[in-house]
Formats: structure tokens, sequence, C-alpha cells
């Protein structure tokens, strides 16, 4: 039953790195990860890779095979064909420290900066309120594994380590999307930081993050876009401009 | 030879940043403390992202009819009464401030009409009991408690102009011993699993949160991190293990494709009107309800069918028995030739929900079958069989510390923690313990370090030990394989250990085990240090090695069947085996299990049974006393 398949393998650190070819047995139903498991155990022992949950549901196997950003947990064997070479290459966003793993730090320093869920004061636990219908967009967001395929993928960052320091990325904006829209969260700003410190107006809508998604999250439809709108909405009314200057209303 | 060594002090350091050990951090910050967490993977990973179904707690929000009592009442039957009633009542009575405190922080669940938090019904829980997010609640869960350590490293920023101040996640660094002065703990060593080098925690209080062992088995629903690290690192600190026998097989892993088998189905699917039916096409679960368990339970698709809409004049249906049951009887249908194709058995909510509706309530069900198995499962049933989930043994602690026995300083909470379920875990309660019990970690270490007159110091001699331990890999001069290794260990415990056990199976287990343990003395490690998975399952190897030895001893012991240790030589539940639980030690060499008196119910918590109930699970003399 089984097939044999080429493997292309990059191996190195951070200084110097190479392609490695192998030949592996591949059995019905494997997924890439499987293959790369089995190279380990049988001819590279020390090869680095990330994985945990192999389920699709922890986000730690991401990286690119064949070019496209993907978790090699869920990209089954039998999407390529018999004999062709199927090759495996780090994260092209992050600092590779070896093998197939990369220093992907640069995602939590931006966590950091996104402040956190601020509920009304007043509000004791247990007595939250919200209807199902309020809280499914934000719902939506929240299905983020953080594989970071999305920001991998995102061309702002991609091949310009220069935008790094004020862009936040896909990942985030859907993180602050998804506090914007809660029903609860009392912080009014949330879209104007996006904008002004998290560089949401650097990203021109080609919507390679969502495409990438391995939860099928919109990520440019339901979070980027809606966020963009209103800020621009705010920014060049120029009714509601003079409006926010006049009273310090709800902001954006 | 061995690096540069890292050196830092911490008031708590927490091992495992799980539900649990991110529970315990918040508490012992919010008492003012310095917390080290130790994560094996990436911050936001550990594998309480996995838990599908939702965090039981009797809130009421959906059956106004549930409270602490209930809960208690049905998490006692679930583990047979050999739970430690304590840590079931302090469980059944925190649950819902935990859930209700994650909110405040964030977390969106479910929701009722009236706008609470919804819950849903499971196995073994009387009532609709568990809140959750469609069938990912771990996820929500991890990224809540996240977000929450993340919020008060913000705080800290803003206080004092230092994110890690009080809190530092040590990412991707693996714990390999403990350290101790005298009886007391002084602190833990380990290695940065990206570059190999080595790093010393000073610390008066060591919190255990590193999940579980199912790592140690073929079949299994565990991530590659379920090696009972903190199961080992207590044994061998001189702490105890409580009742290791005890494994979950959860009833529905996926079967087929092999490369998947194991991968979790989600209970939920049977707690939403799912089926199980065998290669005839026949309900199966109506014949294997057990005596114990008949008059809560329907004996016809009839009624069975009409509890889904109405719960207060039906009796459930047998799919919800505790999964124990459920994975023994999906065992005998396949052992007796009425499996399906790929050695399972067929469960189905095709027939029973609308596609958009299973869409709706199982998103990741049915990405997972759609892009793991080409399987639609709103259009066909699919095949499972039991997996190896969870392991009810663990750390001895103290209920209201969660201060784990023998060892001063030393802390569990979690899976990694014993007793809180008795025999059998029933979903959702693992959620809920992680809450409950971690925050009483943290809180349990916090009061520990501040009751210290002088913090105990780490020796060198201590120091050496821990060094040459993680630099054996590279020293030894045999060429065992630990990738060889850990196969043969997971196809030991898999046939010898798994959910059908002899006395004959187990004797060979232990013999077996003792060999590959005397062959991992020589594992090699080939490579370097800087991220090499060889060496670090070279290190996880003994842990695993440690754990299934345990399993394994304490099975041999246990001479009746119970929740989750099955006799194929003892197959009846024996009410003299319910006055004792086993505990696991270790003697420098080898892991002894003793038998010790379990803990009778006091007469209040007594009370909240019948009578007759009772006397199928305690003896004559026990229920003349009346109570502790």
């Amino acid at each position: 039953m089984s097939k044999k398949f080429n493997f292309r393998i990059w191996r190195g650190d951070s200084k110097s790195g190479d392609f490695k070819d192998v030949q592996v047995e591949v059995n019905e139903g494997e997924v890439v990860l499987d293959v790369i498991h089995r190279v380990q155990a049988t001819q590279m022992s020390d090869l680095a890779v990330r994985w945990n949950c192999k389920a699709g549901k922890c986000g730690s196997c991401s990286m690119e095979i064949n070019g496209k950003p993907r978790l090699a947990c869920m990209t089954r064997m039998n999407s390529f064909e018999e004999g062709e070479t199927v090759t495996v290459t780090p994260l092209r966003a992050f600092p590779v420290i070896r093998d197939l793993v990369t220093d992907v730090s640069y995602n939590y320093k931006k966590a950091m900066e996104v402040p956190a869920f601020e509920p009304p004061a007043d509000l004791q636990p247990g007595e939250y309120r919200m209807a199902q219908v309020d809280v499914e967009r934000s719902q939506e967001f929240r299905k983020c594994i953080e594989c970071f395929l999305c920001q991998n993928t995102c061309h702002v960052i991609r091949d310009h380590e220069e935008n790094k320091e004020s862009f936040s990325g896909p990942r985030f904006f859907i993180r602050m999307a998804e506090l914007d829209m809660h029903p609860l969260d009392t912080i009014k700003n949330r879209k104007q930081m996006a904008q002004e410190e998290h560089g949401l107006g650097m990203c021109n809508i080609t919507k390679c993050c969502t495409e990438v998604c391995p939860e099928h999250i919109k990520i440019t439809d339901n979070a980027i876009i809606p966020m963009k709108e209103r800020v621009v909405d705010v920014k060049y009314d120029p009714l509601r401009w003079l409006g926010s200057k006049i009273r310090k209303k709800e902001g954006i | 030879m061995s690096q540069a060594m890292e050196r830092y002090s911490y008031d708590v350091v927490v091992i495992g940043a799980g539900g649990a050990g991110l529970r315990a951090a918040v508490e012992a910050r919010q008492a003012g403390l310095s917390v080290a967490i130790i994560c094996k993977s990436l911050f936001g990973k550990a594998h309480t992202v996995m838990a599908e179904g939702g965090a039981a707690a009797a809130m009421g929000n959906v059956n106004d009819n549930d409270g602490w009592k209930v809960h208690f009442r049905d998490t006692m039957r679930g583990g047979k009464f050999l739970n430690n009633w304590r840590m079931a009542e302090l469980h059944a009575k925190e649950s819902p401030d935990r859930i209700w405190e994650l909110e405040s922080w964030g977390a969106l669940f479910d929701r009722t009409k009236e706008g609470k938090i919804s819950q849903r019904n499971f196995g073994g829980h009387e009532y609709p009991r568990l809140a959750h997010v469609g069938d990912r609640t771990g996820l929500e869960l991890i990224r809540t408690m996240q977000q929450r350590i993340v919020a008060l490293q913000q705080k800290d920023k803003k206080e004092f102009g230092d994110a890690e101040k009080f809190i530092k996640v040590f990412s991707e660094l693996t714990i390999t011993e403990i350290l101790k002065e005298g009886d007391r703990v002084s602190g833990a060593y380990g290695y940065w699993r990206e570059s190999g080098d080595e790093v010393l925690f000073e610390s008066s209080a060591v919190v255990l949160a590193t999940g579980g062992v199912g790592k140690s088995f073929k079949i299994t629903s565990n991530s590659w991190e379920g090696t009972g690290d903190g199961h080992a690192l207590a044994l061998k600190a001189g702490s105890a293990l409580v009742d290791m026998e005890f494994v979950q097989f959860h009833p529905t892993g996926m079967v087929w494709p092999p490369s998947v088998r194991g991968i979790l189905v989600t209970e939920s699917v049977r707690g939403d009107g799912g089926v199980l039916t065998n290669s005839e096409g026949r309900r199966f679960m109506f014949d294997y309800i057990p005596e114990v368990f008949k008059d809560k339970y329907a004996d016809n698709e009839a009624e069975a069918d009409r509890w889904y809409k109405d719960q207060n004049n039906n009796r459930r249906p047998p799919e919800l028995l505790p999964r124990d049951e459920v994975a023994r009887a999906i065992n005998s249908e396949v052992k007796a030739g009425r499996g399906s194709p790929h050695g399972g058995v067929f469960l189905d909510v095709s027939s029973r929900l609308p596609a958009e509706e299973i869409k709706r309530r199982l998103p990741s069900m049915w990405h997972q079958f759609k892009e793991l198995a080409d399987v639609d499962i709103t259009e066909e049933p699919m095949e499972v069989g039991p997996t190896c989930h969870y392991v009810m043994g663990g750390v001895k602690v103290d209920p209201d510390t969660a201060a784990a026995v023998g060892v001063e300083g030393l802390f569990a909470a979690g899976e990694v923690a014993g007793g809180m379920h008795g025999s059998n875990r029933l979903g959702g309660n693992s959620l809920s313990d992680l809450l409950v019990f971690g925050r009483r970690a943290g809180a349990g270490a916090a009061a520990y370090v501040k009751s210290l007159a002088q913090k105990p110091k780490v020796s060198d001699g201590e120091i050496s030990r821990a060094k040459n331990r993680l630099n054996a890999p590279f020293s030894g001069t045999g060429g065992e394989n630990p990738y060889t290794l850990h196969q043969e260990l997971q196809n030991l415990t898999q046939d010898l250990v798994g959910i059908i056990r002899t006395e004959s199976e187990l004797t060979d287990a232990i013999v077996k085990l003792d060999s590959i343990r005397d062959r991992s003395t020589r594992v090699r490690a080939d490579g370097g240090r800087a991220f090499n998975p060889g060496f670090h399952l070279a290190l996880d190897l003994e842990n695993m090695l440690l754990v299934s030895e345990s399993i394994a001893k304490s099975a041999l012991a246990r001479k009746e069947s119970r929740g989750g240790h099955t006799r194929d030589d003892y197959p009846k539940m024996d009410s003299e085996w319910r006055q004792y639980n086993h505990l696991s030690r270790w003697n420098g060499s080898k892991v002894e299990v003793a038998p010790e008196e379990a803990l009778m119910l006091p007469k209040e918590l007594l009370e909240l049974f019948e009578l007759d109930e009772l006397k199928k699970y305690f003896t004559q003399g026990e229920l003349a006393k009346g109570g502790m």
C-alpha cells in the first residue's frame, strides 16, 4: 500500500543551511508531519520540528510546504502525486532557529502591546449577560490557534523586516477586532489604536492571510475591512471629526 | 561538556503552562509573589487546547435543579466512590466561580436565550452542565488564561516599568529535576529546548501542572507533551502517586486512517444526539447498562430519544453512560466481530441532526473528519474506538492546598494530581478541575512561601546530580535509539497494560519494562544540543518508563474491575477493594506499590445518596458506621 516520495528538507541554523534529499515510504492516510516523524525516527534523529497535537488544534507545526504556508499535520500526502518531490522549509517571515523551527517571539511581543479586555468596573462575575448573536462575531476570531501562518504570509513583513516594528499583523488585527466587537469591553478606541499604533493602514487587503488560515477565519472581510472602514469614516467625515472634537463621546 | 548555566530566583516555579499551571501562576502573582511559568512548548500550545466538550460547573443556567450537591453526586458515581471526597466537594462547590471568573477575563462562552452561559449535556452528568464554546472549549480556556497572564504583565509594566518583574514565561524549557534541601524544595533544574543550555531555578515552592501520561501508550489522544514529567518528578523527589492503575480510555477516538488513530472525537457528539451502532446497525449500548446505573438510563430507544427534549420525565440514553462503560462496550462489540471495517464501531450524528446544526455545534469535528479522513459527518457515520485519554492517578495531594505529600514546598494540580476523579473521570470535569485546583495550588504555594523563615538553599551536590543526568544521553557509550525504545514501550503498554488487563500480562509487562529501562540507560542522542528532538525524547523516556511501571504494578495489585481499570480475571467491582487506594513510591531503583486505606465520606455527604445506591459501592460494615 505504501508509496515512495522524495522529500527535500531544509536543514541548518541561523548561520547557514541547505536542502537534504531523502526517500521515504508513505502509507495511506498520512500527512506531511507523519512523514517528517518517520524521517526523524529512521534517518535524521536530530531533525528539529515543532509540533504538539497533530490534530490541527494547537497551531505548532507551521512550515512551508512546496512554498505554501501550511500546518504539516493537516497537509495530506494524497494531495501530492506519487514520485513528486515535496519541499519542506521553515516559515520565511521569522528567523530560523534550527531546521524547520523558527523564532516566533515577534508575535508574543505584539500580543503584549494589545490592551487586555476591560470589563465594566461594576459588573460582578456571574452577572454577565450577552446574546449569542452578539458574541458570535468575536467568537469567530477566538477560533484562532496562533499558528502564525497569516503573519508569515503577510507581505507587509514577509520580506520587509523593517516593517515589523510598526506592524502587528493579521493575527493581532483579529485580536483587536475581537475586543472591539466584544459586547462588554469598555475600551472604546481600539480601531484607532489599530490604525495608529499597530499599522492597520499598511494592510492593503490582498487577503493572503485569509487564504492561509487553517481555521477559515475571514480575517480580511470580517476584521480588517470593518475596522478600516470605521476608522476612515471618522477620520475623513468633517462633521464627525468636528463632533469628536466637541464631545468626547464614544471613541472609535 | 556542559554549557554555562543560567540562574534565576523566583518565589514560585510553576511547571506546565496549561490551564492548571496558568491558573496557579495568576493566584501566586495576585498574592504578591514572583512566578516563573515553565512551558515545554510555546506559550498557549499546552494540551488544554485539545479539550473539546466543555467545563462542568453547576451554574444551573439551563436546568435550575442543578447545584453543587448534584454535581458532587455525579462525580462520585463516575469515579465509583474511590474519589477523594474532599476534592470532589471543593470542585463541585467552586467550579461556577471559576467559570464566571473566566468571563471577566474575556472568555466568550456560547449563550442561553437569556444571555447566560449555555450548558450542554455530557456523559454521567445529570443535568446540562458543561460551559462550552462549540467544540473548542479548551482553546477558549487556554487563550483566556494566556491573555490573563499578559494582562497582569501589562499592569506590572505600567506600575513598575517591567512586564516581567513578577511573571516570566519560559517557553520551550523542560525541567528534569526537582532540587531539595533535606525534605524541602529548593529549586528546579532543566534545559532550554532551543539551545540545550542548562537552567537553574532557585525557588522554595514548585507547582507541578504537567498534565498526563498518554504518550506512554500507542493509541492516544495526547500530544507529545504527555510524557508524565510531573508524575516522575514527584516520584523521584520523594512524594507518592495515588491510584495509578486508573487510566481513562476515551470511548471515541478516530480509528481510520492509521495516522490519525487515537485523535479525539468529542463526547459532545453523543451529548448532542449522536448514537453508537455496530455492524448490524444495532444501538448496542442498551445491552451494556450496568446494574448500578439501571434506574438512571433508558432501556429503549423511544425513551432515550425523548430525553433530549424532556429530561425531567425520561431517563438518559445509554450512549451517555460514563466513559469507562462506553469504552468497554465498544471493545466488546469489536471483539465479538460486530465492529466497523477498520476495527471500531459507528458513531452517527448525520441521521440525528440537520447538516447546518451539526456544523454549528460541532465545527471542529466536521473539519477534522473532512480534512483527515475524507468523511463528511453530516452525511455518514464516523468510525470510532477507544483511545488513551487521561490518567486519573497522580500525585497525592492535600485537597485544600494542593500540597504534595512527603515533600515540603511541592504542589500539584490538574491531571498530574490524583484523587479528584477516583477510578474514572467524567467528561467536562477536567477543565473545571484545572481551574479549581490550579487556583488552590497557587494559593497553597504562596501561603507556604510566606510562612518560611528561611529560603532553602540549592547545594552544589544537587546541581551536579542534575547536570549528570541531563548530559547522560551525550556521554553514554551504548547505542540505543530513543525513538525505537519509545515505540517498544508504547506497544508494550498498549498490549499488556491497556483497556483490558490480566495477571499474566501485567506480570509480563513488568518484566519487559525492566528490560527497556535497562536499555534506556544506554540511550544515545545523535547530533548537537540545539533543538534536538532525539535528545529531548531520550530524557522524556525515563519519565514514561517510571509512569508505566507505576501503572502496571498498581494494576497488578488491584484484583477487581472498577472505572479505568478492567481485569479480565477479576471482572466484578468489589466493595472490599473500595476501601483501598494504591500508593506508588520510588525506592531509588524501582517503583513500589502499597495499599493505603481509602477515606470514608463524612456523614453529611453520605446522606446526599439513597441507601440503596450506597449499598452497591460500600460494604455493610462501612455503612453501619454511617460515615466518617
